[in-house]
């Protein structure tokens, strides 16, 4: 997701463990239960051993050498036949027909960051024959590929992006991108023309002014008054409509923004400059106002493309959500895209994949992981009759399922609503800029009246020559620079740090402290099931480890990962259900899973289990009970632990005065027992919360200050869209990375610290600019009053202004190293 | 000084001419993706298959 930034990768756990096996292909560790002792590569999934393959029977190992070494991102393919790529009905949709037989697709494809992913997607000609080119926009993730279709199927090119790690989506809205790239284009085209008139303006000024103290012959004093004038007509009048535009605007919707002082300056100077030209006597000022449209232009293009990037990544949302189904006719299965899906259909869901549409389920039984769409960690069962959601995980067996609501209708379709209304309707921050200008306004009149009102006596023209010298001298062209200027640097850091920001907004917003609400899973947790306690016998672990080896479910990963490893035996007659797993391994047959589950078929137990269990719950962990030959031998406690540095985190945030609390879609108890245990404001503990009930606790909150949220998951998405600052983690779902105004590349909570501090220190800079930008235009303001300023000291006072700003957001070290809570 | 008459019309037309091909680069959308070119410089070491030509800016 990370367009033009490296990333400071998963730093956590690897240093500690120094003999640790990591994945050759993405450099995580790899869990114990998979390590293949006789193998000379090891790898973390499946998924990166095919990675692997691919990128070494091409030669293009070169990728390995090319990319970071911090970065670290495993391969999840995720082994989509992407069928529906070859349907008509998507041709039609998204493919562009090129002369000569070719054709071309706009794809989104996720997880790429950095050089070595540009290098391997463009590199797609070699691995797939018959694809012509492929080119990748990194900062929106956006591959154009042009391919040969009598040679090559667009879903095998979409199936080796997939096994390379970036499964590709259509990319849909392609007509709001194309307005978009004109806007870009145009605005763009206004900066070169208002900076070529600029560059020959100030030509023909230097001539002037060499003539003020060496004397100039009128013919071609008057030749220069004109062209000039020409020249920086055309600078403000045509690319410097958009400020008298805004001004015009913002005068109507009587709001006064920065554009009103501006337009004001320009307006004024170009007038009484013009009056000046054709009377031949007075002074001139072309210079400065082109040099002024130019400069303010820049500024805006740089803050211009802070904001596209946040409207891109809205997009993205819906290339997200699934788009295909695979629809079971008469005993058959065929893919389709997911808008030629209807009503009442059958549709097949396999093992690994999400549900394409919501429905009921009519034959087969397995679990859904609903993480990214509640929260919850721990898989459900379902069965014939049972609901299932679009975009949850089938996770055990496969099943059909009848369509109740495809598109829109469905709930994760309804939530990228919400994300959108959320995001819309959210007031904006008033730019402190912009604040400023209305003040400036009237400061600005106020001066002028006073100085026609001193030079009056001395002659009317002569008092408005002063007041109009005055009115361009005043003109914020600094001001206008100087909160650009300062973000755009403090996000080119951040994005070094592995922080990506959506604008300055945020940064704005995280300068004083308010109530900050987490989310639970994957932010204050590590996000993933893991064994936390193993009581009972050591050799009866490393057979259970043997039985859960066969289950994809989390928690019988989580126990092989901790007790896996130890015994090579093997396990038969295994057979699972969603609630546990029984098998034999040695002889012995081993029962494993909920209490319910292995009480069932045990006749005793140990003393001790019950404890140990009750213990467990209250903790708010889930205990998994082990039965040998039918007695309950062990327990092994399973739960998302808290990640290590939560507990410093959240109290430097308490001490930088900060309300700190935890939403979450997790059981209430459970989220209770952790707010307990970091201390979280009570008032502010919220557990159990669908989606919507994380947007109204945010909306709520936000009527008394600003709120701001951090999260991870789909679920998430809504709030982190609603609240004044949203913050998604690393490892969160694209989903709430589109949603959210900041994405950090590191997990836990230490990058918010770095965060909020780094902003602090941004709006310090800022500060400092506009003071000195103020300054500046005081000090002009001052002299024009004493009736001292001429073109030359106007000339040279508005570049030094916009120097000093530059210098001072460029010198300043945010985002360096340590925070400053 | 009266070949000021003839330097400056040269040195506008010259002018004109750079802010046109700049005009036209940008709506070719040379300027489009400023992200990526300067990370595929140093990885393009190998000569990209010379079939099929032009796929940039096809719009």
């Amino acid at each position: 997701m990370a367009r033009g930034a490296e990333f400071a990768g998963l730093g956590g756990g690897g240093a500690a463990d120094v003999a640790e096996t990591l994945c050759d292909h993405c450099g995580l560790p790899v869990p114990r239960g998979l390590i293949n002792a006789g193998a000379t590569h090891q790898f973390c999934c499946h998924g990166c051993g095919a990675a692997y393959e691919i990128i070494h029977a091409c030669d293009l190992g070169r990728y390995y050498a090319l990319r970071d070494a911090t970065e670290a991102r495993a391969s999840k393919g995720t082994g989509s036949k992407y069928a529906e790529f070859d349907d008509p009905t998507f041709h039609s949709l998204y493919v562009r027909s090129l002369p000569g037989g070719l054709e071309s697709i706009e794809l989104f494809v996720e997880g790429v960051h950095c050089a070595a992913c540009v290098w391997l997607v463009e590199r797609l000609p070699r691995v797939v024959p018959g694809v012509i080119e492929a080119r990748l926009e990194l900062r929106r993730a956006m591959v154009r590929l042009t391919w040969d279709p009598t040679r090559v199927r667009l879903s095998r090119v979409a199936r080796d992006l997939d096994r390379l790690g970036y499964p590709p989506h259509a990319a849909r809205e392609r007509n709001q991108r194309e307005a978009r790239r004109r806007e870009d284009r145009a605005s763009l085209i206004r900066i070169g023309i208002a900076g070529a008139c600029a560059g020959n303006v100030m030509l023909l000024a230097l001539a002037l002014y060499a003539g003020l103290f060496d004397g100039m012959e009128p013919e071609y004093l008057s030749l220069f008054r004109w062209t000039s004038m020409a020249i920086s007509g055309i600078s403000v009048l045509w690319p410097g409509r958009v400020f008298l535009r805004g001004a015009i605007a913002s005068l109507r919707a009587r709001a006064i923004r920065l554009d009103v002082p501006i337009s004001l300056g320009l307006v004024a100077g170009l007038a009484w400059s013009v009056v000046s030209t054709v009377r031949g006597v007075g002074e001139v000022y072309f210079d400065s106002l082109s040099v002024l449209v130019f400069a303010l232009l820049v500024g805006r293009w740089v803050q211009q493309r802070q904001q596209r990037w946040a409207s891109d990544s809205l997009e993205m949302l819906y290339s997200l959500t699934p788009s295909r189904a695979r629809v079971w006719e008469m005993g058959a299965t065929r893919e389709v895209p997911i808008e030629a899906v209807a009503l009442d259909q059958i549709v097949l869901v396999r093992s690994g994949e999400s549900f394409p549409v919501d429905g009921e389920v009519v034959r087969g039984e397995s679990a859904m992981d609903q993480s990214l769409l509640t929260g919850e960690p721990l898989p459900v069962r379902i069965t014939a009759g049972n609901a299932v959601a679009a975009g949850a995980v089938n996770v055990g067996g496969e099943v059909l399922v009848r369509v109740l609501a495809t598109g829109e209708q469905t709930r994760v379709g309804r939530l990228m609503r919400l994300v959108e209304d959320a995001t819309q309707q959210r007031a904006p921050i008033v730019k402190l800029a912009d604040r400023i200008a209305g003040r400036f306004v009237v400061a600005m009149i106020a001066l002028a009246v006073v100085t026609v009102a001193i030079w009056w006596p001395t002659g009317p023209e002569r008092a408005i020559e002063h007041a109009a010298a005055l009115l361009i001298v005043a003109c914020p062209c600094a001001l206008g620079l100087a909160t650009p200027l300062a973000v755009s640097v403090a996000i080119g850091r951040a994005a070094r740090r592995g922080m990506l920001l959506k604008g300055g907004e945020p940064i704005q917003a995280l300068d004083r402290p308010g109530i900050i609400l987490l989310d639970k899973t994957g932010t204050i947790t590590e996000g993933r099931m893991r064994l936390l306690e193993w009581h009972g016998d050591a050799s009866i672990g490393a057979l259970v480890a043997v039985i859960e080896h066969a289950s994809a479910h989390p928690v019988a990963r989580a126990i092989v990962e901790g007790l896996g490893g130890g015994v090579s035996a093997e396990a038969s007659e295994v057979a699972f259900t969603p609630s546990g797993g029984t098998g034999r391994v040695d002889g012995k047959r081993i029962a494993v899973g909920s209490a319910a589950f292995v009480r069932a078929s045990a006749r005793s137990e140990l003393p001790w289990v019950r404890q140990v269990e009750c213990d467990a719950v209250g903790a708010g962990h889930t205990p998994v009970l082990v039965a040998l030959d039918g007695t309950v031998v062990g327990v092994a406690i399973v739960g998302d632990a808290i990640r290590a540095e939560a507990s410093e985190a959240i109290g430097r945030l308490r001490a930088g005065g900060w309300r700190v609390g935890v939403l979450s879609g997790d059981h209430p108890r459970a989220v209770e027992v952790i707010g307990k245990r970091l201390g979280f404001d009570g008032a502010l503990t919220f557990g159990g919360c669908d989606p919507e009930a994380k947007l109204r606790v945010v909306r709520e909150h936000m009527r008394s200050g600003p709120v701001v949220m951090v999260g991870d998951g789909v679920n998430d998405a809504a709030a982190l869209a609603a609240a004044t600052v949203g913050i998604a983690v690393h490892g969160g779902a694209e989903a709430s990375m589109a949603a959210a105004d900041v994405y950090l590349g590191s997990p836990g909570l230490l990058p918010v610290l770095e965060l909020i501090g780094a902003s602090r220190q941004t709006m310090r800079v800022i500060r400092r600019n506009l003071g000195f930008s103020l300054f500046y235009n005081v000090l002009a303001a001052a002299l024009a009053i004493a009736g001292v300023l001429n073109p030359l000291i106007a000339a040279i006072l508005m570049p030094i202004s916009s120097l000093t700003v530059l210098a001072s957001s460029v010198r300043v070290r945010t985002f360096g190293g340590h925070s400053c809570l | 000084m009266s070949v000021i008459y003839i330097v400056m019309p040269i040195a506008f037309v010259l002018a004109a001419i750079a802010v046109i091909a700049f005009v036209w680069a940008a709506k070719q959308g040379q300027f489009d993706d400023l992200d990526t070119p300067s990370l595929r410089v140093v990885t393009d070491e190998d000569q990209r298959p010379a079939a099929g030509g032009k796929g940039i800016g096809v719009d």
